[in-house]
């Protein structure tokens, strides 16, 4: 993996610490031209990776970089699956039946298509299957060597101690995809412990790591002990702890710790971004 | 290890099982719900007894605690079972659909000595929990003014028909949404005496309201607005504020971070004349698991710290939540 892996919560309003800041980025980016700038602009600045949700606005990017082949030569993106919001706002709407039915690929209760059959077996694992099919159609012809399980579903399963549906997962992306399976997740010491306990070794887990400890569940210690001590690829995700550290102090921390295989940070300005990529280079 | 249960397997359910499960003095023996898909999948991946049936389920474990996050209209009969067999609870929010039967609740749980919590989790969030500290230190003066709102995008276009679309099973705007800006009202400023003026608005839905308008009037004599809306797909998810306005400045909060204007210095809370700004990263704890947000771990943990201590104190009692139906049902008589 690079270095630098360049994120996408600031083109979808995502701010964790402020919701005006939310809405400004909303308006930034309500065409999907301006997401396509910056993205352009990231490249210019070194950025090689885009790991990016499967937002329903990533498959207008998507369609640009299949239509520009040669500019886009090299250029890889981590798809993050699902867009949770989609989900928990139809769940909240309709239950999780109800969900699933929306979202389920093909009419399920009308065909006897693979989804139907999976539904009324209640095979879950062919559900998730057809689910992250659907999630990862946007994305064809399109190099994605890593693909992560977002963190409100990789921690409820974690949770619940459903272990063998991360085995599924990391099997199906291994075989269908021919892809390096990846957990986003807010409790990473306890994810690689469940992971390593059904025998994924090494896994890539992409974890909050700041210097204030911010949703380092569990602690900044633990953390950081598990990072010295623990045989896996760690990314460092929130490091400027949503804006509270400042940017060369944050990824001074964050630089400094050993075995940190990746930095994702998103930003909106050439400014912000050239200089967030220079402050990570210059470290090291 | 405290034993404990769960009915309802939804999104609020699941949630809450998933944390439950992850405590270190929790222990999640067995789950209900009416779904057998989704009973089948955490018979087949998890480690939990599955029911159906909530009664068998109650007779069959001797549960020291039980978490209810089932359709608002099942709630009483489901606390009021399990409180008579002893079980501390903690109910997911809307409390009651009638005043009535949250009374019941109150008063068997209070005779029964047993630890009661209902699921307002925005008691439990830093920011929340800061701005009330703020309004009783009386940094803002005398209060003239407040607003509560919160938005998002649940219903924004016409859909089938679930529970949460018919009112009287506690579905709409005004239960599921609105229920949460009452309550955070309550919790930062005081009881909520009276409301007038109400506007229920249906956008999208046939059998229910999609927003919710009205003036409210404190037992402080203190008057405010709320405006609460979960048509509006301008917001990625819910989203709630407060603001209160007083003679020496103004507060507006939101889960994420505190605005604070003030006509003078403020050497108790570090503030200066003007703006100060007042971010969820120092106003929030790290919790042991983390799902969707620190609150619903740290609700859970108090919950548990509770009955850990049989303590039956609590900062989202029933008694409090049934305060919040109350207002519901105001609302409700004065749009009719």
């Amino acid at each position: 993996m690079d270095r630098i892996l360049f994120g996408d919560n600031q083109f979808f309003a995502v701010n964790h610490l402020s919701d005006e800041k939310s809405r400004a980025q909303s308006i930034q980016f309500r065409k999907n031209d301006a997401i396509i700038k910056v993205l352009d602009i990231a490249i210019e600045e070194g950025v090689k990776t885009f790991m990016c949700t499967t937002h329903d606005r990533i498959s207008s990017v998507c369609d640009h970089i299949r239509a520009n082949p040669a500019q886009y030569k090299g250029f890889k993106i981590y798809p993050c699956m699902p867009y949770a919001h989609k989900y928990a706002n139809a769940v909240t709407e309709l239950g999780i039946v109800g969900a699933l039915k929306e979202y389920l690929p093909g009419n399920i209760f009308s065909t006897l298509a693979k989804g139907g059959m999976a539904f009324a077996r209640k095979d879950f694992i062919a559900m998730m299957e057809l689910m992250i099919d659907a999630e990862m159609k946007m994305f064809k012809g399109i190099d994605t060597p890593v693909i992560f399980i977002q963190n409100v579903i990789t921690d409820l399963i974690l949770g619940l101690g459903m272990k063998d549906v991360f085995k599924a997962y990391h099997e199906y992306i291994v075989k269908k995809y021919n892809a390096e399976p990846g957990y986003i997740t807010m409790n990473m010491p306890l994810l690689l412990d469940t992971l390593e306990g059904i025998g994924i070794k090494n896994p890539i887990i992409c974890s909050s790591i700041n210097k204030i400890g911010f949703r380092m569940s569990g602690g900044k210690e633990l953390y950081e002990k598990t990072i010295r001590e623990r045989q896996f690829r760690p990314i460092a995700m929130q490091v400027l702890a949503a804006g509270a550290i400042r940017p060369n102090e944050a990824f001074e921390y964050v630089c400094r710790l050993p075995n940190i295989e990746s930095i994702l940070f998103g930003a909106s300005s050439r400014e912000h971004i050239k200089n967030s990529v220079e402050t990570i280079k210059k470290i090291g | 290890m405290i034993k404990t249960g769960i009915i309802g397997l939804g999104k609020m359910g699941l949630s809450h099982a998933s944390i439950i499960n992850a405590h270190p003095d929790l222990d999640l023996v067995a789950v209900c719900d009416a779904s057998a898909l989704i009973l089948e999948a955490l018979r087949k991946y998890g480690n939990f007894k599955t029911y159906s049936d909530y009664n068998q389920m109650l007779a069959e474990n001797d549960l020291e605690a039980l978490f209810v996050a089932t359709p608002t209209k099942f709630h009483a009969e489901m606390v009021l079972k399990a409180l008579a067999k002893k079980v501390n609870v903690f109910c997911e929010k809307p409390f009651s659909l009638t005043v009535g039967d949250g009374l019941k609740m109150v008063e068997l749980a209070s005779s029964n000595n047993l630890v009661n919590q209902v699921g307002y989790h925005n008691r439990f969030i830093g920011t929340f929990n800061f701005v009330r500290k703020l309004i009783q230190s009386k940094i803002l003066g005398d209060l003239y003014h407040f607003v509560g709102e919160a938005y998002g995008p649940v219903v924004i276009k016409k859909k089938e028909a679930t529970w949460r679309s018919e009112s009287s099973e506690g579905g709409g705007c005004l239960f599921d949404y609105a229920s949460h800006v009452i309550n955070l009202v309550q919790f930062i400023l005081g009881d909520i005496h009276d409301v007038n003026g109400v506007m229920l608005k249906k956008i999208f839905s046939k059998g229910v309201e999609d927003a919710v308008y009205s003036g409210v009037s404190l037992e402080s004599g203190l008057t405010g607005l709320l405006s609460v809306n979960w048509s509006d797909e301008t917001y990625r998810k819910m989203s709630t504020q407060i603001t209160v306005m007083g003679t020496e400045g103004k507060i507006i909060a939101d889960a994420q971070e505190v605005k604070i204007y003030l006509r003078s210095d403020n050497p108790q809370f570090g503030f200066e004349k003007g703006w100060n700004m007042r971010y969820i990263t120092d106003l929030t704890e790290n919790v042991d698991f983390y799902l969707r947000g620190e609150e619903y771990s740290a609700q859970i943990d108090y919950f548990a710290r509770q009955v850990k201590a049989k303590s039956v104190e609590n900062v989202n009692s029933f008694s409090s939540a049934l305060k919040t139906d109350i207002v519901i049902d105001l609302i409700k008589s004065k749009a009719s």
